[in-house]
């Protein structure tokens, strides 16, 4: 299926375009540069639905294809085209921008500019990173995102920024040199840069663990996986608001997206042989970096622990596809893991990025982020305590909301391949509501503590909107998830067949 | 043998060069402080009109000129036009900067267009002397350059450095093509190259004279162990000259490698790629690592041409037409962006004040958002982040060497260049993330100002397009 217009290069192109058009219009009256900013990010999103309601979802092939020659001396191509794994994170992209770019409204008064052009320029890149099908063109567009996301949490971040960006971008630097190194190395053996020729080619044990380390290098850092993890605590807590949304709800998401893409399909072997390694750190960042989240005395760092536990379960779910399918007793429970594993993604998107914008709205009023300044704020802040409430149950992963979905198709497939992985990996369920309820007690129920506190005004309407729509993602894709699994159904079966399969 | 006009069309470029140089030498000397801007504009037209010339007798096929002495090919034409090119962005910028510091004379002009015409010889040498009389013609200009502010000690001490130790490399290299002409008995590199392969040439003899030559090449590009004059002379030349000196001199040692390695010796490459190894690892790890350290903006991107300089010896590395015109593209990428780099602290600097420091960046997205976007290209280029063109041209490089099956290479300089990617970030961070410390406007001339957009924008335009230039470098080698 495709459209009779290059739907993918506009969803790209339109809000880079647009972002150095909002560079350009500068500083003198920054309501034009912010309408202009939101205009462009709406443009995008309303242009990127087509995605959806053109998308068929019998079929797993690559769909919106557009494929041109871009670098014909190195056989690369500007090649994009989406299946159902990449659609739902590419609309997720274009969705989470606007309200990024509606959260910086008042918020960001230094070079409001530069602030809005870089979340623009940004979402092109990350919808670039999920259409790429040339591996150069995903690795341009990969290694791009860096560059506006360091200039975010550089000059709008919070007092220890230049530590935490350029930790960032050193620790996420390194990972993908080594991923490039293994994409050239596959293009001498494949005589191609085409992601889904790498797919078929055909490598012996030794090559798959190498290039699935190169790999794991690379996504690991992003996901992030425990121990490569620390670069995520400290670029959340200094990051400003947008950018802590953008990195919780969209990058880490790329990182998972990477396996599906590569690791799993490439180095089926490796990935296979591999898997106790990836299990293993999967259920650590559950349990482990769950009891870390208990302890933490920042808000933002909180829920930035809670984002590595919860993409432990995503890399969970990826991976205990294996031990499914090395069972044979059962036969639908591999598909599942993915799924699970995509829903989560897409449920987290919305649910980080909600806790992040929450935790935003306070730091706008008080500047603090420890938990200790907080304290009754449900008695001045009613509108908002409800909204941090419900966001909170989502993250704990109560039923009825996205959290629960993926957990629970997560915690399934577990069990179908070890009865221990199940147990250990449902901790979460209790961890997860231990750490993010007792800081919801913590701040927004008792008694006013503090002057500061007392003084607080509620949400406006600007807050309501993004809150709002938060909200109705996460209760739809919590009550009705069907069309969401629809969509990636055929994509993922596909996928799973093609992993079930050695290269050897 | 006889000589008539239309058999020196090949020579043309360089001949009109010759005159149009000591055309502004002599016109130079009736003009006053205040018309000196005649000295600059004849000597920017000089330059577009060599490349005009360049680009007329540019051709696919080879032509040889004097006996063999003088060739005419398509990698000579690359690269001459490359150096005429960023020859004029180093002389728009070095105007501004000359004027400011009250240093603005007729010679930086006229000894740019002869380091130039040098540095164009190198690129069409066809024997071991006209080679070496292009790099002399280069190395002395350049000498006289470094010490051009005369009331300078800094610079006076950088030129003396830089002159005896280029001497010493001069005599190293001549040394090394005395042994080579000794065992093949000619002095053309068709001759030679065709003496070596016929292997009856005695081998002891022919590796004894190549480390030399490799020695007075690496002198030449500034690589480790043979680095110890870069960041001095970087330093301690006005900043015109420096930005002049890291650039298109680059160029011109690329030619030199060329030439005498691929050309002369290629049938002994698989002894001078060993050689190149070590320097290659070597100045991936010095380079880099050693510039972490630097406060001086001026020595730190020395340290930073050390480690390019090691990812061009890369591209050599590989031995062949893929990894020759890697190692070109990546020359032509870099010389640009160090221009560029440099350009920036000749604007910066001003009456009294010459911007040298890392934190003279402090700030500067405050004072001009425009010139510390373009320099955020630059500085992510030389990275190699996409989709700057820096990544291609490492990319290109990388997989030149895993080509022939060098894949641990690739990793050490994947590595380095993750540590070389600090210091880079250290800068753009003084430009975006610190508050200025010096309020004062920028007084950069709009000639400077749109040399260094064409060089910013190049960077971003070069690496969303990099087929293009990409193209030439290959059909440089295709003959």
């Amino acid at each position: 299926m495709s459209a009779d217009w290059p739907i993918l290069s506009v969803v790209i192109w339109l809000p880079i375009i647009g972002g150095l058009l909002v560079l350009g219009s500068g500083d003198r009256v920054p309501n034009v540069t912010r309408w202009l900013a939101l205009l462009v990010s709406i443009l995008t999103f309303v242009l990127s639905i087509p995605l959806y309601t053109g998308f068929d979802v019998s079929t797993a092939q690559m769909q919106f294809v557009e494929n041109l020659p871009w670098i014909p001396a190195f056989d690369v191509s500007y090649h994009l085209g989406v299946d159902g794994i990449s659609m739902p994170l590419i609309l997720l992209t274009t969705f989470i921008t606007i309200l990024v770019i509606i959260a910086g409204w008042e918020v960001i008064q230094y070079k409001p500019s530069q602030y809005m052009a870089a979340f623009l320029i940004m979402e092109g890149v990350m919808v670039g990173v999920f259409a790429a099908l040339d591996a150069m063109l995903f690795y341009v567009f990969w290694e791009a995102m860096l560059i506006p996301m360091f200039i975010i949490i550089g000059i709008w971040g919070g007092p220890r920024r230049v530590y935490a960006t350029i930790k960032f971008f050193l620790y996420t630097f390194l990972g993908s040199v080594f991923m490039l190194v293994a994409l050239i190395y596959m293009y001498f053996e494949s005589g191609s840069m085409e992601i889904l020729a790498f797919h078929d080619l055909k490598l012996n044990l030794t090559e798959q663990v190498l290039i699935f380390v190169a790999f794991l290098l690379a996504f690991a850092v992003k996901v992030p996986m425990w121990p490569v993890h620390t670069w995520l605590p400290d670029a959340h807590v200094e990051a400003p608001t947008g950018g802590s949304v953008i990195l919780a709800a969209i990058m880490l998401k790329i990182g998972g997206y990477g396996f599906l893409r590569f690791s799993l399909p490439i180095t089926p072997d490796a990935s296979q042989t591999l898997d106790w390694l990836i299990i293993g750190m999967s259920l650590i960042a559950v349990v482990y970096i769950g009891f870390v989240a208990l302890v933490q005395q920042d808000m933002k760092k909180l829920i930035a622990y809670s984002s590595i536990a919860h993409m432990g379960f995503v890399t969970l779910g990826f991976f205990i596809v294996f031990r499914i399918l090395a069972n044979p007793d059962v036969d639908s429970g591999a598909v599942l893991g993915v799924q699970g594993g995509m829903v989560q993604m897409v449920s987290h998107g919305f649910i980080s990025a909600a806790m992040f914008l929450c935790v935003g709205v306070l730091y706008d009023r008080l500047h603090s982020r420890q938990i200790a300044d907080y304290g009754g704020v449900v008695n001045v802040m009613p509108w908002f305590a409800f909204f941090m409430v419900f966001f909170a149950m989502a993250n704990a992963g109560l039923p009825g909301t996205s959290g629960f979905v993926g957990e629970f198709m997560v915690i399934l497939a577990s069990f179908r391949a070890d009865f221990w992985f199940a147990v250990l990996a449902a901790t979460t369920l209790i961890l997860g509501a231990a750490y993010t309820l007792w800081m919801i007690k913590r701040v927004v129920f008792g008694e006013v503590r503090s002057e500061g506190v007392a003084a607080l005004s509620d949400i406006n309407a600007r807050e309501v909107v993004v809150l709002a729509s938060l909200a109705l993602a996460v209760l739809a894709l919590g009550l009705w998830p069907a069309p969401l699994i629809e969509v990636m159904d055929a994509s993922i079966g596909n996928l799973v067949q093609h992993i079930g399969v050695s290269k050897l | 043998m006889q000589y008539d006009l239309t058999s020196l069309q090949p020579v043309l470029p360089e001949l009109f060069l010759l005159g149009a140089a000591c055309l502004v030498l002599v016109v130079d000397l009736f003009l006053s402080p205040r018309t000196r801007m005649v000295s600059y504009g004849l000597s920017l037209m000089a330059l577009l009109g060599t490349i005009a010339l360049v680009a007329w007798v540019a051709g696919p096929e080879r032509q040889t000129l004097f006996a063999g002495s003088f060739v005419r090919d398509p990698v000579a034409d690359v690269l001459k036009i490359a150096l005429l090119s960023v020859g004029v962005l180093a002389l728009a910028y070095g105007r501004g900067y000359l004027l400011g510091q009250g240093i603005y004379r007729g010679e930086y002009f006229i000894l740019a267009l002869f380091a130039l015409l040098g540095m164009m010889i190198m690129a069409s040498a066809g024997n071991f002397l006209t080679l070496y009389l292009g790099l002399e013609l280069l190395a002395l200009s350049v000498y006289a350059l470094v010490a051009f502010d005369r009331d300078s000690l800094k610079g006076a001490e950088a030129a003396m450095k830089y002159f005896v130790l280029g001497a010493l490399a001069s005599g190293m290299l001549l040394y090394g093509i005395s042994m080579l002409y000794g065992a093949t008995g000619s002095l053309t590199f068709t001759e030679v190259a065709e003496a070596i392969g016929s292997g009856e040439v005695d081998e002891t003899v022919l590796v004894f004279g190549l480390v030399f030559v490799v020695i007075g090449v690496a002198f030449k590009f500034g690589a480790v162990p043979f680095h110890m004059w870069v960041p001095d002379v970087y330093h301690g030349a006005p900043t015109a000259v420096t930005l002049f000196l890291s650039s298109t001199p680059k160029i011109a040692a690329f030619a030199l490698a060329l030439r005498l390695l691929v050309d002369g010796a290629g049938g002994l490459s698989a002894h001078w790629a060993d050689m190149l190894t070590i320097l290659v690892v070597l100045s991936l790890a010095i380079g880099n690592i050693v510039a972490i350290a630097q406060t001086n903006l001026k020595r730190m991107l020395a340290y930073s041409t050390i480690s390019h300089v090691g990812f061009i010896f890369l591209g050599f590395i590989a031995a062949n037409d893929k990894g020759y015109s890697a190692a070109l593209f990546y020359t032509v990428v870099y010389a640009l962006t160090a221009a560029g780099g440099f350009g920036l602290l000749a604007m910066l600097s001003r009456r009294g004040f010459d911007a040298e420091n890392l934190h003279d960046l402090k700030g500067l997205n405050d004072r001009s958002p425009w010139l510390a976007g373009m320099m955020l290209l630059i500085l992510f280029s030389m990275a190699g982040v996409p989709p700057t063109v820096g990544f291609f041209a490492k990319l290109l490089v990388l997989e030149a060497v895993v080509s022939v099956d060098k894949v641990w290479l690739a990793g050490v300089a994947v590595f380095f260049s993750i540590v070389g990617a600090f210091y880079y970030l250290r800068a753009v961070k003084m430009m975006y993330f610190d508050r200025p410390i010096d309020d004062a406007a920028i007084e950069a001339s709009i000639d400077s100002r749109m040399a260094f957009s064409i060089n910013g924008a190049a960077m971003l335009l070069f690496g969303l397009f990099p087929a293009g230039l990409l193209e030439v470098c290959r059909a440089a080698f295709a003959g």
